[in-house]
């Protein structure tokens, strides 16, 4: 039984590619005036300035916003993200979390999301949709003039937009190595099954 | 070899050849791990991705052009949002407004050239008496940080109607007494907030923010808006601009 279509999986790793360039990228940018308080080690950046930074930011904008279009569409409207990620509740994640903790947690059922797998892959997509308008707040503050408005103007657009940023590299932090504990959810969505 | 440009092009490829994109790409290229593996390949991939961006670079000027509504506006904010004091930053180094050019105002005089009807000179009193309107909008840089100001000034459109400019042309081009040197599509130029700027804050612009004339530009990125501006050529050739030559992309609208 395929676990994963294909059209998940292509759309997966597209956007860890094309998100890998982006947050990359976006950190030697955000080196040219930080908001935050200290700059990214240029070890870990993309771009090796400003200039080539912007040129791979504003290249591969383009496939993270349309990988991640189909991937929405499709989890709308094939009733994938209904099925797998709902209900959301902070009391099945924290449930699940403290099993997890203390070692109990199985993965038998690779078909069925835990409560903190459901919330924290809910949450990304959430946070991948709020970048990417944020982003468009930046990048088009007169023509989209609207949604620059709606962030809270242009600082303000900014700081969201790290925050998204921030917000998806924690949950990195935690898929990635959780997806190297269990390899078999690796393969699934590499292979399907 | 016996093009005499040969020499003139060389040097310009020995330049290119220093970008910092450059360097990037053949440093850079192995932390993407791939490349990497390619061993003695590297400068050959690092070459493509750089020709991938540039087409990509290329891309972004059209797709923004089409993005463009010539009736959309910069957002103006209210007196008590101006940035006091108006931040300055020069594309020469050290970034200092010490190094500004003096430039005395009896002698100063506008070019206009190119597709133009009337190419005559223009004096400060000349351009003081033309219809002058104010803004306060956002000056946004390319790196990031933005300052709101008040800025007045003449109409671009009224002054390219004023000397008979061919609005079906495709570029006009801004040539400064600092040798900066930009270009922006004549959409653009044509946009009612697009200002020959002499005003600052209701005093004649002073000369660290471009005495005596620069181009506010509020629908584009801070480095289109240039200082000091000596000359204005309206064309249908790409003349590209000082930042552009070194990678930022050319349209860079807002």
């Amino acid at each position: 039984m395929t676990l994963h279509p294909l059209i998940v999986r292509l759309t997966h790793w597209t956007n860890a590619a094309a998100m890998t360039v982006m947050v990359m990228s976006g950190w030697e940018i955000h080196n040219a005036h930080p908001i935050a308080s200290f700059p990214f080690p240029s070890a870990i950046t993309l771009g090796g300035g400003l200039i080539g930074a912007l040129q791979w930011h504003f290249a591969a904008m383009w496939v993270l916003a349309a990988n991640g279009l189909i991937y929405v569409t499709y989890g709308l409207v094939s009733g994938r993200f209904r099925r797998k990620l709902t209900p959301i509740s902070p009391r099945d994640a924290i449930r699940d979390a403290l099993s997890a903790l203390r070692g109990r947690l199985g993965h038998e059922d690779l078909s069925v999301y835990n409560g903190v797998q459901r919330l924290l892959y809910a949450g990304v997509i959430v946070l991948g949709i709020l970048i990417v308008l944020s982003g468009l707040a930046i990048w088009k503050p007169v023509q989209l003039g609207w949604l620059t408005a709606l962030m809270g103007d242009f600082d303000n657009a900014r700081i969201i937009h790290f925050a998204a940023m921030a917000g998806i590299v924690l949950f990195a932090a935690v898929h990635v190595p959780m997806a190297l504990l269990v390899p078999r959810s690796l393969l699934a969505m590499i292979r399907g099954r | 070899m016996s093009d005499p440009d040969t020499p003139y092009i060389l040097r310009e490829a020995a330049k290119r050849l220093d970008l910092p994109t450059r360097r990037l790409f053949l440093r850079n290229a192995l932390g993407l791990g791939t490349l990497g593996l390619l061993g003695g390949c590297k400068v050959i991939d690092g070459l493509s991705a750089e020709q991938m961006l540039s087409g990509m670079n290329d891309f972004n000027d059209r797709a923004q052009a089409w993005l463009f509504n010539p009736s959309a506006l910069a957002r103006e904010y209210p007196e008590s949002a101006i940035t006091r004091p108006f931040p300055f930053n020069s594309f020469y180094t050290p970034n200092s407004p010490d190094l500004a050019p003096v430039i005395e105002a009896a002698g100063w005089v506008l070019n206009v050239t190119g597709q133009v009807e009337r190419t005559a000179d223009w004096t400060l009193p000349q351009l003081y008496a033309l219809p002058q309107f104010t803004q306060i909008t956002r000056h946004i840089c390319i790196e990031g940080w933005s300052a709101i100001g008040k800025w007045g000034g003449v109409r671009l459109s009224h002054f390219l109607k004023v000397v008979g400019a061919d609005t079906r042309a495709k570029y006009v081009t801004f040539r400064c007494d600092d040798e900066y040197v930009t270009s922006i599509d004549m959409a653009t130029a044509l946009h009612p907030q697009t200002q020959l700027c002499l005003w600052m804050d209701g005093r004649i612009l002073e000369r660290r923010h471009g005495f005596p004339l620069k181009l506010r530009v509020p629908t584009k990125l801070g480095f289109k808006n240039a200082k000091h501006v000596g000359e204005i050529e309206v064309g249908n050739d790409y003349t590209g601009g000082y930042w552009e030559t070194y990678g930022y992309n050319w349209y860079s609208g807002l």
